[in-house]
């Protein structure tokens, strides 16, 4: 069966035709039809079906660690809330939203928390991703809108990537860019990045710029434009407000491209090429993304961005405006229902006259009536504090792992670990979250879940259900409703199909908005029968009467979704991190993804090709930096910050700025002892957006030394304890395809390996090597004739690749015992360096039978000549015996195969 | 020496049949060449006694060349016979025979024999070395009449014999002096994988194992053999293997210079200018020898010498052992035991019978033991030899060349 569906990773929102035989997914491809990828997929996206699987998963309900049925769990989710709203007030509750959910998971989430439990304090994980974009859209535009869709990107004059690596993280988007550019020479592309990037590879120019100087650089540019008569006037004066400030507040700066070059650490000739392109050009997309937003002024950063683009009417035109790109599958869809904690509902806010009542009188049903909070609650990071402070007592999270991704996340921790009630919805049984919970959900996963999703250019989308879900897995939208029900909430919940709910949204949307005074509008797709929805092309919103087929592009006419319909230039005064830098902690620590892992790596991790690329975690150092802190490429080191530690292996590149690190965003406690960056970070965040800082750390860094470093291979379902978690200084675990790889380090430097191997591993040592000297050993070990392990201590830089010993496993996985011939290549963890030349023939010369073989195929026909060409025979002439025999049967073959040929003519 | 002259080769074991063979290939040979053979048969490969003895291999494969070849290269071949006295004087030699035969020069190859212990019933029937056919095929007989061998000595050879006695159907003693097997190439991990390889075969192996006489059985055939703690031994034959004597006593009764053996120089020159000994007969620098290798590195010198060609002289150069009892890879070189400085390299596999130990002094191979896969011995050897700093390839050292080389190229 092929079914078209939406890739789960990124914000692109990729369509994927998924191939499947009811039990599981066969393959994936890219959906040529669908037009965010047109049939492109990333390595992350085609490697779907790789990670999935039912092994890992959750499958069964458990209330304080014992498995329960689902009524009980359930019952017990709508006693506890109930009785802590009971003891300590409605907004004693809480939840935390993800952007991996679907719309209609999040419409339900968003209606029981607001709206009937009656605590605004339902916030998402896409705080941490898009909260500044949102809060600047609304500023600038009036709504939360993206004026552009992917298309602009191609058919811009000048793309302008600022704070994104879209290469890594929007691969898709990115691919489609560089195709435009082959077929445009004339597009042009300025990345912004303090990070070289693999982005840069289509940069005609490259802007290196210190962390968090963008608003000075995009005021700089600002009043470039005003001083070379570039503002077009007559835009600004028709739809605009606020230039006048905007320019005033960006000219107390010296707006000379020296000052501007010096604050922004750039070269001036590079920067005024940029300001004089960007002047120039009146198809210019600025497209931005966590880099700009994750800031403690990132609001004002994407507002500085937009009054550029406002300025020069470069914006409602093809190939023109400001476009925020979301990290997540469906941070739209979250923002569109309400999902965060200053939202209502429909892009309908706390203060939008009028909405409170709208949304009750919509929400109501025949005996229930709705308890809208009076205003917005905690955003994410003060959601945390509020849970600190014993306000908020019950908190239910779904699909996300706060516990990595916050700023200072071992406060988070803490925080988590004290509440008396953590409720967590989640698919896989290794995500590090669930040590905190008190009620752990089985949830359905991507390819078992159907709804719809929205990217990054409003494109509404379906994600089908094409599997079961393993074991007692349910949906979201199930498992709210189902509590809801348990709550007294039934009749305003009795939602059978993610369908239901997908028209009772799309009808909100258009509640009361005859006007079209609220831009989010999907009142065109109300109505759609069950094989409708199934059936749902994706769609660009609005989608209404007056655009049945969607909206390309918004802005097209100048008018906004301000109460005057427009725009609002602001007044942006740059200002730097809040978290500086000081003798103590004298780095800058610049956090993101990495290519091919997703989030906390509970489903991408389960691909071994996905692991390849960057196997743990590390720490991205400038040479410079590394020598003056006498640390080696690929060393064990330590970075200390505000709120906790890290331990990753250096990686050494000139694509770092001096004096600033970076980090990968995504290893937790599932995978490495202490490399969760978010204990790094202080809570920072935007004052507006309640986004977190999390691009601008400040910390030190210093080598480890660890007495030895070890390489353990474990062939899956190994019956053992990992101990080794517990007495390693520093530990990595990397799934491989058929057994687990844990990277080991610790301080204990004259370790018995093969004591140690004896006492903790499945098997005894059957075969090891050891150079005690240089602390070297390598070591393997067999149950009942079957690999068990391979260890190796010593430098990893010595490791080979790993992929030979993983077939190994796979075939003593399959029961295969290892012939001789590989026994021996074990502990090298590779085939031979050089071809294997057969059994020796020749031992004094060691001369294998296949390069006698082909010496007499080439030609030698006597034990001479053989001794002239390869030295066998020649000294003991023990093997000459051999030799001639060797010969004869070569000639005898030599003959028979003649004949053959002949016959054949 | 002149070409035309006659050379006169006594021994046509190994050592003087390669001479002979060398000889044959250049170009100013000498123009006439005579070989003088104590045994019946034309030269035959030694190396290949064991494994005619373990009927492992035909008769026919020991062949080199059979004594229509000599004719036809026109060399003079004398067989069954030996020389009993060189004339220095008249530069002649006599055999015993009856021969004489005058000589330009002459190039004593004349070998070793087992060295005999001093110990009551030495002289007895069925005591014997193993070091030509004769010996093999008494050998062979005695394991069709009798059932019990003793084999006193645990080197290469002894070894070898016992096993092949053992697949002719002997019940097998292998006598050791030494605490291990092989005790001058091995070190005591590969002496024990060996020791308990041989013993799952069958050998009955005793260590630490001193000879204290040989019992007769009345008639002047040995019955049995004691050692100096009391144990006995019963043997229908016994093979002595504990060492080899040069047979040096025709250079010695000529008055040429000898110690153990026939002391000669660089160039394989005796005491005598016309004289040359070579191969297990001669003394060079006070060392022996019993190994193909270095004996072979003295025929080339040899031979050009003999044809006129100036060279570099013959010099003493490590060497390694080899052994192969059915199936039994060993190759070693240098030091058994570690020495201060020295850094050790093992790598085990005893369920699969590897073993590895490489000595290491600054990086660099100062000795090897290898048991079981001994694919890469010769590049171990030829490491050592150049004294190549490895330290670039440690890693990968005991895994071999293929794996040592990328990572010293990469270094490079």
């Amino acid at each position: 069966m092929r079914v078209s569906t939406t890739c789960p990773y990124c914000g692109v929102g990729c369509g994927v035709i998924a191939t499947h035989d009811g039990q599981m997914l066969t393959g994936v491809e890219g959906d040529r039809d669908h037009p965010a990828n047109f049939g492109r997929l990333c390595v992350k996206g085609s490697a779907l079906a790789e990670t999935l699987g039912h092994h890992g998963r959750l499958t069964r309900p458990r209330v304080d660690g014992v498995e329960v049925d689902w009524d009980t769990a359930l019952s017990t989710v709508a006693e506890r809330l109930r009785a802590t709203q009971a003891a300590h007030g409605r907004e004693s509750v809480a939840g935390y939203l993800s952007g991996q959910l679907l719309t209609e998971d999040y419409y339900v989430a968003n209606k029981l928390f607001k709206g009937f439990l009656g605590t605004p304090h339902l916030d998402t994980n896409s705080r941490l991703c898009m909260a500044s974009a949102v809060a600047s859209y609304k500023r600038a535009f009036g709504a939360d809108a993206v004026p552009c869709n992917y298309e602009d990107l191609e058919e811009a004059e000048l793309v302008v990537l600022v704070g994104s690596n879209l290469a890594w993280n929007h691969p898709v988007l990115y691919q489609r860019l560089r195709s435009a550019k082959q077929r445009n020479p004339l597009l042009r592309v300025v990345v912004i990045d303090p990070r070289v990037t693999d982005t840069c590879e289509i940069a005609d120019l490259y802007l290196g710029i210190r962390p968090g100087s963008d608003a000075r650089l995009f005021n700089g540019l600002l009043a470039f434009m005003a001083e070379r008569g570039r503002l077009d006037r007559v835009y600004l004066e028709r739809h605009t407000q606020g230039i006048d400030d905007a320019l005033t507040a960006a000219r107390e700066d010296d707006c000379s491209i020296e000052a501007i070059a010096a604050d922004c650490d750039v070269a001036p000739e590079r920067l005024e090429t940029f300001f004089y392109w960007f002047a120039s050009q009146l198809h210019v997309v600025t497209l931005y993304s966590q880099g700009i937003n994750q800031s403690s002024s990132g609001t004002d950063k994407c507002n500085a961005i937009t009054n550029c683009h406002l300025a020069g009417g470069k914006l409602g035109l093809p190939g023109a405006g400001p476009f925020s790109i979301t990290g997540q599958p469906n941070a739209m869809g979250g923002r569109e229902v309400g999902g965060l904690a200053n939202q209502l509902a429909a892009h309908m806010d706390y203060h939008t006259p009028g909405a409170i009542d709208r949304v009750t009188r919509f929400w109501t049903t025949d005996t229930l009536t709705p308890s809208l909070p009076d205003g917005p609650g905690h955003k994410a990071v003060e959601l945390f504090d509020a849970i600190g402070r014993g306000e908020i007592r019950a908190l239910w999270i779904m699909a996300t792992n706060p516990g990595v991704s916050l700023p200072d996340v071992n406060r988070v921790r803490r925080i988590l670990a004290a509440c008396p009630l953590v409720i967590v919805s989640e698919c896989m049984a290794n995500a590090d979250i669930l040590q905190y919970a008190d009620i752990v959900l089985p949830a359905s996963s991507w390819s078992e879940k159907d709804g719809t999703v929205t990217n990054s250019e409003r494109r509404i989308s379906r994600q089908r259900g094409l599997l079961a879900p393993p074991g007692e897995a349910r949906h979201d939208w199930w498992i709210i409703s189902q509590v809801a029900n348990r709550l007294g909430f039934a009749e305003a919940f009795a939602y059978t199909h993610p369908g239901e709910i997908f028209d009772e949204h799309a009808r909100l949307t258009g509640f009361e908005n005859e006007s079209g005074n609220r831009l989010f509008d999907i009142s065109g797709l109300v109505g759609l029968d069950r094989a409708a929805y199934d059936a749902l092309k994706s769609i660009q919103w609005p989608v209404n009467a007056l655009a049945p087929k969607g909206t390309a592009r918004l802005f097209t006419d100048g008018r906004f979704a301000t109460p005057d319909g427009r725009a609002r230039l602001i007044a942006v005064r740059p200002r730097g991190p809040q978290q500086s830098l000081s003798a103590a902690r004298p780095l800058r620590l610049n956090t993101g993804r990495v290519r091919d892992q997703w989030h906390t790596m509970t489903r991408t991790a389960r691909s071994p090709r996905l692991m390849n690329h960057r196997s743990e975690p590390f720490i991205e150092v400038h040479p410079q930096d590394a020598d003056d802190l006498h640390l080696q490429d690929q060393q064990l080191a330590r970075l200390e910050g505000a709120g906790g530690d890290y331990l990753g292996r250096v990686r050494v590149s000139n694509a770092m700025r001096r004096g600033e690190v970076f980090v990968p965003m995504h290893w937790n406690d599932s995978f490495s002892g202490r490399a969760r960056m978010g204990g790094l970070l202080a809570a920072h965040v935007d004052p507006l957006s309640g986004q977190p800082e999390s691009k601008h750390g400040a910390v030190s860094l210093a080598p480890l030394m660890p007495g030895w470093e070890a390489t353990l291979v474990l062939a899956d379902g190994a019956d053992c304890e990992p101990d080794w978690r517990d007495e390693s200084a520093y530990w990595a675990y990397i799934p491989l395809a058929h057994c687990q790889r844990w990277q080991l380090a610790g301080g204990d430097a004259h370790r018995d390996w093969l004591d140690w191997a004896n006492a903790n591993l499945p098997g005894e040592p059957a075969l090891w090597a050891e150079d005690v000297a240089s602390g070297r050993l390598r070591a393997a070990g067999f149950i009942k004739g079957r690999l068990s392990w391979w260890l190796m201590v010593g430098s990893p830089a010595e490791l080979p690749a790993l992929h030979w010993l993983d077939e190994r496993f796979a075939e003593a996985a399959a029961g295969e015992a290892l012939p001789s011939d590989l026994r021996r290549r074990l502990l090298a963890g590779c085939a031979a360096g050089e071809a294997d030349s057969g059994p020796t023939v020749c031992s004094c010369h060691q001369v294998g039978q296949k390069a006698i073989i082909e010496a007499i195929r080439a030609g030698d026909s006597s034990v001479e000549a053989l001794g002239a060409r390869l030295a066998c025979g020649t000294q003991c002439g023990s093997c000459i015996p051999e030799l001639k025999s060797l010969i004869e049967e070569e000639t005898a073959r030599a003959v028979t195969g003649e004949a053959l040929e002949s016959e054949a003519v | 020496m002149q070409p035309h002259e006659h050379l006169l080769i006594v021994g046509n074991g190994m050592a003087g049949h390669r001479l002979l063979e060398a000889l044959l290939k250049h170009e100013h040979r000498p123009r006439r060449i005579s070989v003088i053979g104590d045994e019946r048969t034309p030269a035959y490969n030694r190396i290949l006694l064991s494994g005619w003895l373990a009927g492992e291999t035909t008769r026919e494969a020991l062949t080199l060349r059979d004594a229509g070849w000599y004719a036809e290269q026109g060399v003079e071949l004398i067989l069954g016979e030996r020389v009993s006295e060189i004339d220095r004087g008249r530069q002649r030699v006599i055999t015993d025979g009856g021969h004489e035969l005058g000589y330009d020069r002459l190039v004593l190859a004349t070998g070793s024999r087992p060295a005999m212990p001093d110990v009551p019933g030495i002289e007895l029937s069925g005591v014997q070395g193993f070091r030509d056919l004769d010996d093999a095929k008494s050998l062979t007989r005695a394991s069709q009449s009798g059932r019990r061998a003793v084999v006193v000595g645990g080197g290469l050879l002894g070894l070898e014999a016992a096993e092949g006695l053992r697949k002719r159907g002997m019940q097998v003693t292998l006598l050791q002096r030494g605490e291990r097997l092989m005790n001058r190439q091995l070190d005591s991990t590969a002496a024990e994988l060996l020791r308990r390889e041989l013993r799952r075969r069958g050998l009955d192996i005793v260590t630490n194992a001193r000879l204290a006489s040989l019992e007769d059985d009345g008639h002047g055939h040995v019955r049995a053999v004691h050692l100096e703690d009391g144990r006995r031994f019963a043997a229908d034959c016994v093979v002595i293997a504990a060492g080899i004597a040069p047979n040096a006593e025709l250079g010695k009764q000529a008055w040429l210079a000898s110690h153990h053996g026939v002391t000669v120089d660089a160039w394989l020159t005796t005491s005598d200018p016309t004289i040359h000994a070579l191969g297990e007969c001669c003394e060079f620098q006070g060392q022996t020898y019993g190994l193909v290798e270095p004996i072979w590195r003295q025929v080339e010198v040899l031979a050009a010498h003999l044809c006129g060609e100036p060279g570099d002289g013959y010099v003493e150069r490590p060497s390694a052992s080899k052994l192969k009892v059915s199936g039994i890879s060993l190759y070693a070189f240098g030091p058994t035991e570690p020495e201060s400085g020295h850094e050790v390299l093992t790598y085990h596999d005893p369920q699969h019978g590897d073993y590895r130990r490489l000595l290491l002094r600054d990086n660099r191979i100062i000795g090897a033991v290898l048991y079981g896969d001994t694919a890469f011995g010769p590049w171990y050897f030829e490491q050592s030899l150049t004294g190549r700093d490895l330290g670039a390839c440690r890693q990968a050292l005991l895994f071999g060349a293929g794996d040592a080389k990328p990572l010293l190229e990469e270094a490079a």
